[in-house]
């Protein structure tokens, strides 16, 4: 089964181990300055977002059906059958569709580098293979945020606004968004005061350029034949003149 | 002679302004390749497209839509009247693409790796079916020049073979740009949420197709002109009066289709409402479709050369704001930023537009591209002998 992330806003306490413990698996530079920075980017997968008391975590949504994946020539993102969404590094061209069509906003780009790569999240995919848990749920002192079964997650996430309806906003953050994802957010003052947008589609995205792309294959035969078919009828009708001008164009030659 | 004094003049001045621009292409050139896509543009991780994309990728296959507009109507629509316009519209074609392949090479993170899309396939991926038919367009405009140079070379087996199979090239060739140049509006699909409702269609594939026919013919329009003065060649007035017309048939379909989709999708009252969005929408509208159509509905510009020039600039103008606001402005305040173009990418994209006009010249100049003295009797068209004995080429109209 697809595994998944619960983050509770509720029992964050913001104190960004969840960062600190992402930054050392995946070998990138940790302080107090990158500690302060409120964006995820190519050297900070992960960020704890605080507004006064209340927190919010961001990373990659991994998505159920993802625009990244979907829209990546070479297949060099792609989501796993266990849940995260893998990047391969090898594969990839540097087009940058991914980040173009994130909804999310998540792939972010070494942009300084001579030889660039797609930087994100991939859930602590060796990890998770490897059947463990990612390292911002294994640090996490609270519990906020839990490692586990998608589909576990989201009957304990509705249980627990249903125990105490008056702490959380009525909505689980990634049920429904996009077609749905692996990572389900809750928050008791709702989301949109992170800058994460409530005014996405229900429908998985790659749904949007498939349904187009789909017809390319029975268009293809159609409208070489009305093509061919275009010139057949052209060109009968003049035979006569034809056959007058290669006359002349011989003659002239 | 005096016809030969001033072309030459000309030559020397653009020469020169051409020179400068190479020049700078070339240091930039070296920054985005040793110092990365940070030091050269002014792209970030909101922005990850920008003018190379947005003007280099998704104009310049848009402004070499005329090889398959053309080639459809000479060869499949029977419409011979149009022949000796085939072979400069083929040349802008072939060196369009090139050129964007080219460009393509710069704006890729890992340009080495650009050949991944034939043996990883991701078939559910826009840009994996955009790269193949641009990479497989690319060959078909190849095989379509190739006449030109077999006549120069006198190899007759190969043009006999060439143009034998041409009726396959073209139908090929039309087939892959209908494919391609939808899917450019294709890939913004996947967006609904982050292009503003302006351009965010459904419809966005059919947009992107009937606004490329239409740029095919306003590219020709222009081109003509302009190579008429270049080359001191006679224009050819009638032809481009038909042309004309034929545009104004495909700017009224686009902009009705545009109104309408605009209306269903319940959007149009934005279009009253004053915002970023709506400044650049307005103008896109008034340069594609407004100010073209008012000119062109007027007889007496209609029928003149200039106002068929002028309704064509318009419209290529227009139809570029078109595919940048749909890669820049439409997705500004859904990033929450601006992206304004760093030096350095502006003059990339200068150097490719210089470099197009430049090979151009160098190839119209060296190769039957323009119809010759002797064939001009049906086709109309009139160089002057200065041109022609410059050349000096044997020359034969279109294939």
């Amino acid at each position: 089964m697809s595994k998944g992330i619960l983050y509770d806003a509720t029992t964050c306490i913001g104190c960004k181990q969840c960062e600190q413990a992402c930054a050392a698996e995946n070998g990138l530079p940790y302080d107090e300055k990158i500690a302060a920075e409120e964006v995820t980017s190519a050297h900070k997968y992960t960020t704890v977002l605080a507004k006064e008391d209340k927190f919010m975590r961001r990373l990659c949504q991994h998505c159920d059906d993802p625009a990244c994946a979907s829209v990546c020539p070479v297949g060099a993102l792609k989501k796993t059958a266990l849940g995260p969404v893998t990047y391969d590094k090898s594969k990839c061209m540097g087009c940058r569709y991914c980040m173009a069509s994130c909804p999310f906003g998540v792939p972010k780009y070494e942009w300084d580098k001579a030889i660039p790569g797609v930087r994100k999240c991939i859930m602590c995919y060796k990890r998770v293979a490897a059947g463990g848990q990612t390292a911002c749920a294994e640090i996490c002192p609270t519990g906020a945020t839990k490692f586990g079964e998608r589909e576990e997650l989201l009957t304990e996430a509705k249980k627990r606004m249903h125990d105490e309806p008056g702490k959380y906003f009525p909505h689980i953050f990634g049920e429904t968004e996009v077609g749905g994802t692996s990572v389900l957010l809750l928050s008791s003052i709702g989301f949109n005061p992170f800058g994460l947008r409530t005014d996405l589609t229900d429908r998985a995205l790659p749904m949007y350029t498939y349904q187009v792309l789909s017809r390319i294959p029975d268009f293809v035969p159609l409208f070489g034949t009305l093509l061919g078919g275009i010139y057949w009828i052209t060109h009968r009708r003049e035979e006569v003149a034809e056959a007058e001008a290669h006359e002349k164009k011989g003659g002239a030659q | 002679m005096t016809l030969l004094q001033i072309p030459k003049m000309r030559f020397t001045f653009w020469k020169a302004v051409f020179l400068f621009i190479v020049a700078a292409g070339v240091y930039c050139t070296y920054l985005r390749f040793f110092h990365g896509l940070g030091a050269a543009t002014n792209l970030s991780d909101q922005f990850p497209w920008g003018l190379w994309i947005g003007f280099d990728v998704m104009c310049g296959v848009m402004l070499a839509a005329g090889g398959f507009t053309l080639t459809a109507a000479v060869h499949l629509f029977n419409i011979k009247r149009f022949k000796p316009i085939v072979r400069p519209t083929v040349l802008t074609a072939f060196l369009g693409y090139l050129l964007v392949c080219a460009a393509l090479m710069y704006d890729l993170g890992l340009p080495w790796n650009i050949w991944h899309p034939i043996i990883m396939r991701n078939p559910h991926s826009v840009m994996f079916e955009v790269a193949w038919c641009v990479m497989l367009y690319t060959t078909v405009l190849a095989l379509e020049f190739s006449p030109i140079v077999f006549e120069r070379l006198g190899w007759k087996k190969a043009l006999t073979t060439v143009r034998r199979l041409m009726l396959v090239f073209v139908i090929l060739g039309v087939i892959l740009s209908t494919l391609h140049q939808s899917s450019l509006g294709t890939l913004y699909m996947i967006m609904p949420n982050k292009l503003h409702p302006f351009w965010w269609s459904p419809l966005l594939p059919i947009f992107f197709y009937i606004s490329a026919i239409a740029v095919g013919l306003a590219m020709t329009m222009f081109e003509s002109s302009r190579s008429s003065k270049y080359f001191g060649r006679q224009l050819e007035l009638p032809l481009l009066q038909e042309l004309g017309r034929v545009l104004v048939v495909v700017l009224m379909l686009y902009g009705i289709l545009r109104f309408q989709d605009l209306y269903h999708r319940g959007v149009l009252k934005l279009v009253l409402v004053s915002s970023y969005e709506q400044r650049f929408f307005i103008l896109e509208i008034l340069l594609s479709v407004i100010l073209p159509l008012a000119l062109l509905l007027i007889p007496k510009i209609r029928n003149s050369a200039q106002g068929l020039y002028l309704a064509s600039v318009l419209a290529l103008l227009g139809f570029v704001t078109n595919r940048l606001n749909v890669t820049i402005t439409g997705v500004e305040n859904a990033v929450g930023g601006r992206y304004v173009p760093k030096w350095s990418e502006i003059v990339i994209t200068a150097m490719f537009v210089a470099l197009g006009f430049a090979i151009f010249g160098l190839v119209a100049r060296y190769l039957p591209i323009f119809p010759s003295e002797e064939e001009s009797h049906s086709s109309t068209f009139r160089l002057p002998e200065a041109v022609s004995a410059d050349l000096a080429v044997p020359m034969h109209a279109g294939d």
